[in-house]
């Protein structure tokens, strides 16, 4: 054994809890099969992978970094989870440029304003002090001090605070899912941001001090993989790969997805699917595009697909031309060892 | 269960994968919160707390497998077997008409190889998992022919299992027997198509239970540290490319698109931040007016930094031709970040293949093209760095400009012809950078015939470039 392995073995006697890190809450699942059940009447089939991870987010109040192709049900999970738990859904759609306060929190500077003239009004009437400027509030008197410390403490205090999505899920004392969607888009400098939120659980606030979650959240990252993601964001999350589904979960995807479809139809339809993956294309179809064409082929009234068919609908499957011609060539032409 | 843990933490580490002290120690967390007895959730546990990045999954799965390999109770008796090699005994658990085979030998009992094979073609028919799992045990006691102790991975007994199945040939019975029950005796093409890929998953799936076999068989003979140390196989982003196999081809080509993907929006984001332009001096006073004339805020000007042109010279000799087409394939994908871009190909002939990337939509396509169209064989298909440079120089040489990066990638084995490297030279003179990338490992340089040390005194910078991760580093400072 190297010197590694004792280090990871060295905490043996159970890990305390570090101080002041919320409660988690009562648990949301009983277990794995129960997160897959659950699941499932909502209309989201998870197969054991999902089911293990989002149990284990919830067990180990752990942040999930879902990644995986466009399409695959990454943003869906999190709203499924949201609905089976009851829980509010806070969404935080990320996006090259965004910052702290779009983020997390803003003063509302004009309420603030509007207070501080407020306040000159009042004290003009009743005392005729001269109003404390901003800049200079200690002045000699010591009247104007004090009033002075009381407008300060007043505008930044909660009132005044605009709480952004991240700061509004660690203040809801309901359960709340929230969703951190394509996380990949912000700069690296930006995910710092996210840190504090995701391994304490608090947000910092200079003028107001620690806000704590009074619940945790359950938390989802999606990302599109268009870059590496930085190791501090990924150490503190559970990580989970969503991939194009197996053919019997896509058919069962569809038939839950897809009203009046029948089941002869939906096994072609996931085994046309699984065949265009094994192609060399450009962009594979995703789930959410096998979902499209199946309700195309229902709204058009196909019953069992034929080449033809297959031909003259595989536009809503696959969205290059050359993706387009190398499918129809594979899939029609005759095999030549036939 | 720590132990096994804090040694299965060891070997990712030694595979390559960054696990972190919190991590392992979230690993040990979870595995509170599942059964143990249940192996995939175990997996799937371990996968969430210790595996961040989708690439790593292989290496993590192989490192699963063998430490967790008998550990499941379904498993036991295999491990019992594979202890004591050469003792037929008897298995109750396994389907009805299961003989077993001894192991290591031809052996004469149970099934003959043509009732093996025959049982095989139904359970594949009928897609009978556990018949095709049992059959996976019996096929690799009967032809792998494994011998104790010696110390290898595997894939040599997975090759002698698989070459006596004949899977292709199981495969066209499949088909055949497909065709037949179909109602006019033939299928359509779309019908074809879609069977075929379904038999091939079923196979697919046996030649996955074979391996696990193997491996299980071979943990028991050797222990699960020796074995995980042979089996350790590089990270896609660390496989060399001039001895990469054809399975670390294709992962390679699986890594070289998203790699493309992230290349093209990490660079197109370094060029719209990053790089401050000068004082916009204007601007600047401007807005000083708010704060009485005092420039508190400088202001910038856009930045508009030039994008280089790139010529791309690449020996696709039989040696360096893989490295050569990720090469190729990188730059062309992400073309848009660069002003131009001109790609020749030389053996000792040199041509010219702009052109297939213009045409084709798909890199892939355009690789092929190269391949099978580019004339780049002029005497007798060994390279030749001197001719090729000097008709180069001949043909195209006044293309080169001051914006021009010039990037010259091959092994620099010459076999003995004349360097000529003043050609080199002089694209140095009109070129603004010349770099030269050389897919040997740096140690090999200027041995044998190599003679990149006299091209490199006329090179800005010579790389050594074995594996996707230098690439890609390389590439995105390029830009």
């Amino acid at each position: 054994m190297s010197a590694t392995d004792e280090q990871s073995a060295a905490p043996r006697g159970g890990t305390p809890t570090p101080l002041g890190f919320p409660e988690p809450g009562p648990p949301r699942f009983r277990s794995v099969a129960d997160v897959r059940d659950r699941l499932a009447a909502v209309g989201y089939l998870a197969d054991d992978g999902i089911a293990g991870v989002v149990y284990l987010a919830d067990r180990l109040a752990k942040p999930v970094l879902v990644e995986g192709p466009a399409g695959t049900g990454k943003t869906e999970l999190a709203k499924s989870v949201s609905r089976v738990t009851d829980s509010q859904l806070i969404r935080l759609q990320c996006y090259e440029g965004l910052d702290e306060s779009k983020a997390l929190y803003e003063w509302n500077y004009k309420k603030q304003l509007l207070r501080i003239q407020a306040q000159r009004v009042v004290s003009d009437a009743g005392s005729e002090a001269p109003p404390p400027a901003a800049g200079d509030g200690v002045t000699g008197e010591t009247r104007t001090g004090v009033a002075w410390r009381d407008l300060e403490e007043d505008i930044f205090s909660e009132e005044f605070l605009l709480a952004r999505p991240l700061l509004e899920a660690i203040r809801s004392t309901e359960s709340v899912v929230l969703l951190v969607d394509e996380v990949d888009r912000v700069e690296l400098e930006t995910e710092a941001l996210l840190l504090e939120v995701l391994s304490e659980y608090q947000v910092s606030i200079p003028e107001l001090g620690t806000v704590r979650a009074e619940r945790i959240p359950l938390v989802f990252l999606t990302s599109n993989n268009t870059r590496e993601l930085s190791e501090a964001l990924k150490r503190r999350c559970l990580y989970l790969h969503l991939d194009y589904p197996t053919l019997e979960r896509e058919r069962d995807i569809v038939l839950t997805r897809v009203p009046g479809i029948g089941a002869e139809l939906a096994d072609q339809v996931a085994r046309i699917v699984r065949s265009l993956r094994t192609l060399e294309l450009k962009k594979y179809p995703s789930v959410s595009e096998t979902l499209d064409w199946a309700r195309t082929l229902v709204v058009l009234g196909v019953e069992s697909i034929d080449a033809e068919q297959a031909k003259a609908t595989l536009h809503v499957l696959l969205k290059y031309k050359s993706d387009l011609e190398r499918a129809t060539k594979e899939l029609t032409a005759v095999d030549t060892k036939a | 269960m720590l132990d096994v843990l804090t040694g299965f933490v060891a070997e990712l580490r030694a595979a390559g994968l960054p696990v972190s002290l919190t991590e392992s120690l979230d690993a040990a967390e979870a595995v509170h919160h599942v059964p143990l007895e249940d192996r995939d959730a175990l997996k799937y546990a371990l996968a969430a707390t210790l595996v961040k990045s989708a690439t790593h999954w292989k290496a993590f799965e192989t490192a699963f497998e063998v430490y967790f390999a008998m550990r499941g109770p379904q498993y036991d008796i295999d491990a019992e077997e594979g202890t004591a090699p050469g003792r037929p005994d008897e298995d109750g658990e396994m389907p009805p008409g299961e003989g077993q085979g001894r192991q290591g030998g031809g052996g004469g009992e149970g099934l003959s190889p043509e009732e093996l094979a025959e049982m095989l073609y139904r359970a594949l028919m009928n897609a009978n998992e556990a018949q095709i799992a049992a059959l996976a045990r019996q096929a690799v006691g009967r032809f792998a022919g494994m011998e104790p102790g010696r110390p290898v991975g595997g894939t040599y007994y997975l090759y002698r299992t698989l070459r006596n199945l004949d899977l292709d040939g199981v495969l066209e019975r499949l088909m055949e027997s497909a065709r037949h029950d179909a109602p006019e005796g033939r299928l359509t093409p779309l019908e074809e198509r879609l069977a075929r890929d379904e038999f091939q998953s079923r196979l697919d799936r046996l030649r996955k239970e074979i391996e696990d076999e193997i491996r299980r068989r071979l943990v028991a003979d050797r222990g699960t540290e020796a074995l995980a140390r042979s089996l350790r196989k590089p990270l896609p982003e660390d496989i060399d490319f001039m001895h990469a196999t054809r399975e670390e081809l294709a992962s390679l080509r699986r890594a070289i698109h998203p790699l493309t993907r992230k290349l093209a929006v990490r660079l197109a984001r370094k060029r719209r931040h990053g790089r401050k332009g000068p004082l916009d001096f204007r601007s600047t006073m401007r807005h000083s007016l708010s704060t009485g004339g005092v420039p508190v805020d400088p202001k910038f000007r856009y930045p508009r930094p030039a994008k280089p042109e790139i010529i791309v010279i690449a020996d696709i000799s039989g040696s360096v031709a893989a490295f050569a087409r990720f090469t190729l394939h990188l730059v062309h994908a992400i073309s848009s970040q660069f002003s131009k871009v001109r790609s020749f190909v030389f053996i000792d002939g040199i041509d010219e293949i702009t052109r297939f990337f213009d045409t084709a939509d798909d890199v892939a396509d355009a690789v092929h093209r190269i391949n099978t169209e580019a004339d780049v064989v002029w005497v007798d298909g060994h390279s030749d760095y001197g001719h090729a440079l000097s008709v180069f120089w001949d043909r195209w040489g006044d293309e080169i400009t001051p914006r021009t990066s010039v990037l010259l990638l091959g092994d620099a084995r010459n076999n003995y012809h004349a360097t000529q490297s003043w050609v080199v030279q002089e694209i140095r003179h009109r070129a603004r950078h010349v770099y030269w990338l050389n897919p040997e490992p740096r140690a090999y340089w200027d041995t044998g015939d190599s003679v990149v040390g006299e091209y490199a005194v006329h090179c800005d910078e010579v790389f050594e470039c074995r594996n996707l991760r230098q690439l890609e580093r390389f590439v995105s400072e390029l830009a």
